[in-house]
């Protein structure tokens, strides 16, 4: 298999820096559907509440491979190549839905919910004539199928005998902020879906870097609902290929650290604070959890609005972020609707996120035309460490570039 | 919709009404945008994909005059875009009259985008499901679904629909 290091070269310093290269080369991009997408890595597919019956399925993408995700008359969950064995064509171009199988629309040859091919049309021919030949085995032709893994009503898929099993890779911190927002059933309240004009890698750098949060989106700082002078920290999974970034509303103590900067408004109150209301879940005081599995998924807690993201790459200028909010069966209507109004804050009109689909397409026509330039990734050391008592430091977006260059050796 | 509206006088003020609010979206006169809601009012975005399905996530959901203005100030002061201008086109208005006061309102929408470099694009199109009432002579909004077709938003909406 091509190296990484074949196509661009990394700078002697490290994760420090960054070659601009890496988000537009055609070829890298290439390497990274192998290397990446198809290599040992979970992605996120699918909430289990979205296959609630035998047959519901739903399409998605790892990378550029399109998928079926399906539940099966066992209540199992597979995930296949969306993509007729015969041909190529793609088997099912419904989001969601519910079959009884899946069967090809170019020449009809149909599978079960399993991936296994259970009848080709005119398979013996027309009147004794024409056909498959006899020696054509059924058993061989399935959809490529994928290792499926569920983890708290999760569901991740792998392409890669090699990847470890999902808890193995995840680790225990990871393992432990899913399980506890997802500690009892919840309610799928909606998707977005954002198309960004940038490198996928670019949205995977900004979700991993605290540094940026208070700053650029002036909401968070303005209205204290997320700044660096909380209480707050980092968690590193798995050799910062993962990480956590979170903090706690009540134990705001600025003093000063953000006078001057642009990210706080002075004289900026809201006519109506319904907006910003929300009520303590836990008992840990944590208002904000942002969780990055990597490469492409991204669990998030901003006050009650709670979401899975996950990104697919669309070529290496261009990318979407899904969104798929939810709460719980058991909330009360009020819960409900403050995680509604919560979801004012988040999304492509989100109040302290939209920015995050501006400055990935800044970057792009920033780097473009020099690839040799790099970034500078220092804030908070040159290391990839957990701290438990500072956010100020990009010791998680390190820590991507640590697994990315990891696998795809560069 | 149930019967249309065969006051053709009422239809053309109610037309008229629907083509000031694009104008004032457009003209970027948006601190005026929450004068045309109620003070208790629902104005929301949402999907078709999320509507269709029954989902209840919007894009943006303000439920009171002052969340649209403190969307406009937030716009005005706090968040970070390119500039960038809409343009409208709204057609095929139907009306509905529910009391004396009300109207159950449809119609078509298109906005076309236009970034600061020249680039447009057609960012959106979609329905407005209204309800509207009787203020005066005028009317106010006390309930506008805004159901974009795309399940898509490209890179990030700002400026209301």
């Amino acid at each position: 298999m091509e190296r990484g290091a074949d196509v661009i070269s990394w700078p002697p310093e490290g994760v420090t820096r960054v070659p601009y290269a890496v988000f537009s080369d055609p070829a890298l991009y290439r390497l990274e559907q192998e290397r990446i997408f198809r290599g040992p890595t979970w992605h996120f597919l699918a909430l289990e509440v979205e296959l609630p019956e035998t047959g519901s399925f739903k399409t998605t993408r790892i990378g550029d491979n399109a998928v079926i995700v399906v539940r099966d008359e066992t209540g199992a969950i597979n995930a296949m190549v969306n993509r007729c064995a015969h041909k190529g064509a793609m088997l099912c171009f419904e989001p969601c839905g519910k079959r009884e199988h899946f069967t090809c629309v170019y020449h009809s040859w149909t599978y079960d919910l399993q991936g296994g091919l259970k009848t080709v049309a005119f398979r013996r021919g027309i009147n004794g004539r024409g056909g498959m030949p006899d020696d054509f085995d059924q058993a061989d032709h399935g959809l490529e199928r994928l290792r499926v893994e569920r983890l708290h009503g999760l569901v991740f898929a792998t392409f890669s005998p090699q990847a470890p099993p999902l808890a193995e890779y995840l680790g225990p911190e990871m393992v432990a902020n899913i399980e506890r927002l997802f500690d009892r059933p919840i309610e799928l309240l909606g998707y977005h879906h954002q198309p960004m004009g940038n490198n996928w890698k670019l949205y995977a750098e900004n979700v991993r870097d605290p540094y940026h949060a208070t700053l650029l989106h002036t909401f968070f700082g303005t209205f204290r609902l997320n700044t660096l002078t909380m209480d707050g920290g980092i968690t590193i999974g798995r050799g910062g290929w993962h990480h956590i970034s979170y903090s706690k509303m009540a134990t705001e103590r600025q003093k000063g650290e953000y006078d001057g900067l642009r990210s706080v408004v002075q004289d900026f109150g809201l006519a109506d604070p319904s907006l910003i209301a929300s009520r303590p879940e836990r008992n840990d005081g944590i208002t904000l959890a942002i969780q990055s599995i990597f490469p492409t998924c991204i669990v998030q807690q901003i006050s009650n609005s709670l979401a899975v993201r996950w990104l697919v790459p669309l070529g290496p200028d261009r990318c979407e972020l899904h969104w798929a909010l939810f709460g719980y069966r058991d909330d009360d209507p009020a819960m409900r609707a403050m995680r509604l109004k919560q979801a004012n804050l988040i999304g492509p009109a989100g109040l302290v996120s939209m920015e995050d689909g501006l400055v990935g397409e800044l970057v792009m026509r920033g780097v473009a035309g020099d690839g040799s330039a790099t970034s500078v990734i220092e804030m908070g050391g040159r290391d990839v460490a957990s701290t438990e008592n500072s956010r100020a430091t990009e010791t998680s977006v390190r820590g991507f570039w640590h697994g990315y260059r990891a696998l795809m050796d560069l | 919709m149930a019967r249309a509206l065969d006051d053709a006088a009422l239809y053309r003020r109610i037309e008229d009404f629907m083509i000031r609010y694009v104008h004032c979206v457009d003209d970027d006169r948006l601190e005026a945008w929450p004068d045309f809601f109620a003070e208790r009012c629902l104005y929301k975005i949402v999907s078709r994909e999320n509507h269709d399905r029954g989902l209840p996530l919007g894009v943006m959901e303000c439920d009171s005059r002052g969340m649209l203005k403190d969307r406009i100030a937030s716009l005005r002061r706090a968040n970070v875009y390119e500039p960038q201008t809409y343009r409208h086109q709204i057609s095929a208005l139907e009306v509905e009259r529910l009391d004396g006061q009300r109207f159950k309102c449809r119609s078509n929408y298109l906005v076309v985008r236009t970034m600061a470099d020249g680039a447009m694009s057609l960012f959106s199109t979609g329905r407005y499901l209204d309800r509207l009432v009787a203020e005066g002579d005028d009317f106010l909004i006390e309930e506008r679904l805004v159901v974009f077709e795309s399940r898509q938003i490209e890179t990030l909406l700002v400026i209301p629909l």
